[in-house]
């Protein structure tokens, strides 16, 4: 389809108006759309989402005197910038910040790999985590057998402790 | 390093023969990381961030990490060269655009690069042609478990790999599958399927990340969620959704043939006429233009051509690479001119029939 103001280029923005109860459609390229004042916009970024986030929340407030002790950063900086200043500062501000790791993405549990040098309690505390939650799972479906085996699993786990 | 040289190739990962080349472009892996025991990068000081530079580049080195590597040191490179470095997807928009000691580290074929002081302290990344989400994620996690023998990164056991910003934090990956889809575009079913991928909370973005524009149809899929799931959990869902979309874009172009066939040759062959003969061309008109002939080339309308020409005249005749094959800057009218020039000789001794 060419675009209908230029007849040069081909028509990559389409638009529908409604004006007096009449639909208008209008089929141009980027250049013409653009110099009709449309502005194009397709995609909202991450970063425009998060703020957004961070601005609506209520929680906020009770931060805004927060301060992480080893980079000085403030929730209000946080906010402003939408950038962390150190790894502390998911410490200092983990209470506004659950929730928004919560909306962003519907956790606030790491499951995924760990540092290959992680030391051997926080890989064994993960790994019971895991199997806790298994457990749980296995209960909540009524499989009794596999919820049997994970339990002993556990038991083994924490009763053989420090053994690496 | 003479950027120049690399002007006139193209990295392995345009070669157009990974699998389903047709519609997806290329893969690409990313990991986040930072290392412990420094803020982030926006409160790091210079030196600590030439600190980060020596550090990273260091364990590449010693750990002979990256196959014929090339380092390059962006706090030394002009503009034009690193708008060419972004062009051909080694380095971001956000390194290009920053300050202050910052690197990169690519392997020749560049399909891995390293980008030291990006928005984090170190990104991880792999590109792959066509569809290989698995294959680029094995070679990032095998990158990233090298470098853990020498560097130290932040990591917290609730929350995985911290990360400057929250939404990197946990596995800190991210995976983009690079897509052509013209004909959900032509057939306007494209923002049905942005709908159907939102659900599955993955992104959209342009061709060139975060915020850019979706020229000439091209579209980066990629999952938006980083946490609370494994790697392997994250990169299923990309995996399941990805054929689903391939399967809708071959639907619509097989629509198109059958009942808007003249429609679709016409476009096809008015593009190529356009490229063969126009005498200046900008950079939105060549992109346009280029994805109607790469869409004809895969369905069949178009002999004579191959998915590396196409993929040579995308990246060859963007602004950076337009102006390092110069060697020097150009204005935008000129660079329209030369872009056209370029066109022509590309398109020269191709024999389209």
């Amino acid at each position: 389809m060419q675009c209908e103001r230029c007849h040069k280029n081909v028509a990559t923005v389409h638009l529908t108006e409604i004006v007096k109860n009449e639909k208008i459609e209008k089929h141009l390229c980027e250049q013409c759309a653009k110099e009709e004042g449309y502005t194009i916009k397709t995609h909202v970024s991450l970063q425009d989402l998060l703020t957004a986030f961070i601005s609506a929340h209520g929680e906020a407030d009770d931060m805004a005197g927060a301060t992480c002790p080893d980079c000085g950063m403030s929730y209000m900086d946080f906010r402003n910038e939408g950038r962390f200043g150190c790894p502390n500062d998911y410490e200092v501000f983990r209470e506004a910040l659950d929730p928004l790791l919560e909306k962003v993405h519907g956790s606030v549990e790491h499951k995924g790999k760990l540092p290959s040098h992680a030391s051997e309690s926080q890989r064994k505390q993960r790994q019971l985590m895991t199997l806790r939650r298994q457990l749980r799972e296995a209960v909540d479906r009524e499989d009794y057998e596999e919820a049997a085996r994970l339990r002993d699993h556990i038991k083994e786990m924490e009763t053989t402790d420090g053994a690496a | 390093m003479e950027l120049r040289e690399l002007a006139g190739t193209l990295g392995e990962w345009l070669r157009g023969d990974g699998p389903q080349c047709g519609i997806v472009i290329s893969t690409r892996v990313r990991l986040a990381r930072n290392m412990a025991g420094y803020p982030f990068l926006r409160r790091l000081t210079d030196d600590q961030r030439a600190d980060i530079r020596e550090r990273v580049s260091q364990a590449g080195s010693e750990l002979d990490l990256i196959t014929a590597p090339c380092l390059i040191d962006l706090g030394a490179t002009s503009h034009m060269d690193r708008q060419f470095l972004v062009e051909r997807h080694l380095i971001s928009r956000e390194l290009a655009a920053g300050e202050g000691p910052r690197a990169v580290l690519f392997s020749g074929s560049e399909t891995e690069s390293l980008m030291i002081n990006e928005e984090d302290h170190l990104r991880i990344q792999v590109m792959r042609s066509g569809l290989q989400i698995d294959e680029a994620w094995r070679q990032a996690g095998d990158l990233d478990d090298r470098l853990e023998t020498k560097l130290d990164f932040a990591f917290s056991s609730r929350l995985g790999y911290l990360t400057a910003c929250p939404t990197n934090v946990g596995t800190g990956l991210r995976a983009s599958v690079m897509m052509h889809l013209p004909a959900l575009v032509i057939t306007r079913q494209i923002e049905k399927v942005f709908q159907a991928i939102a659900r599955m909370r993955l992104a959209v973005r342009g061709l060139y990340g975060e915020g850019t524009q979706a020229a000439g149809d091209f579209y980066q899929v990629s999952n938006q969620v980083t946490l609370g799931k494994t790697e392997e959990e994250i990169l299923e869902t990309l995996s399941l959704t990805i054929p689903r979309i391939i399967q809708y874009e071959e639907k619509a172009r097989e629509t198109l043939a059958r009942e808007s066939e003249i429609f679709i040759e016409d476009r096809i062959w008015r593009a190529v006429g356009l490229l063969s003969r126009a005498r200046q061309i900008s950079s939105g008109e060549a992109t346009s233009l280029l994805s109607a002939v790469r869409m004809g080339l895969h369905m069949g309308r178009l002999r004579g051509l191959d998915v590396q020409h196409i993929n040579r005249l995308f990246i060859g005749s963007q602004p950076g690479h337009l102006q390092v094959r110069h060697g020097g800057e150009l204005s935008p009218e000129e660079r329209d001119v030369e872009r056209a020039r370029f066109v022509r000789s590309v398109l020269k001794d191709v024999d389209l029939n």
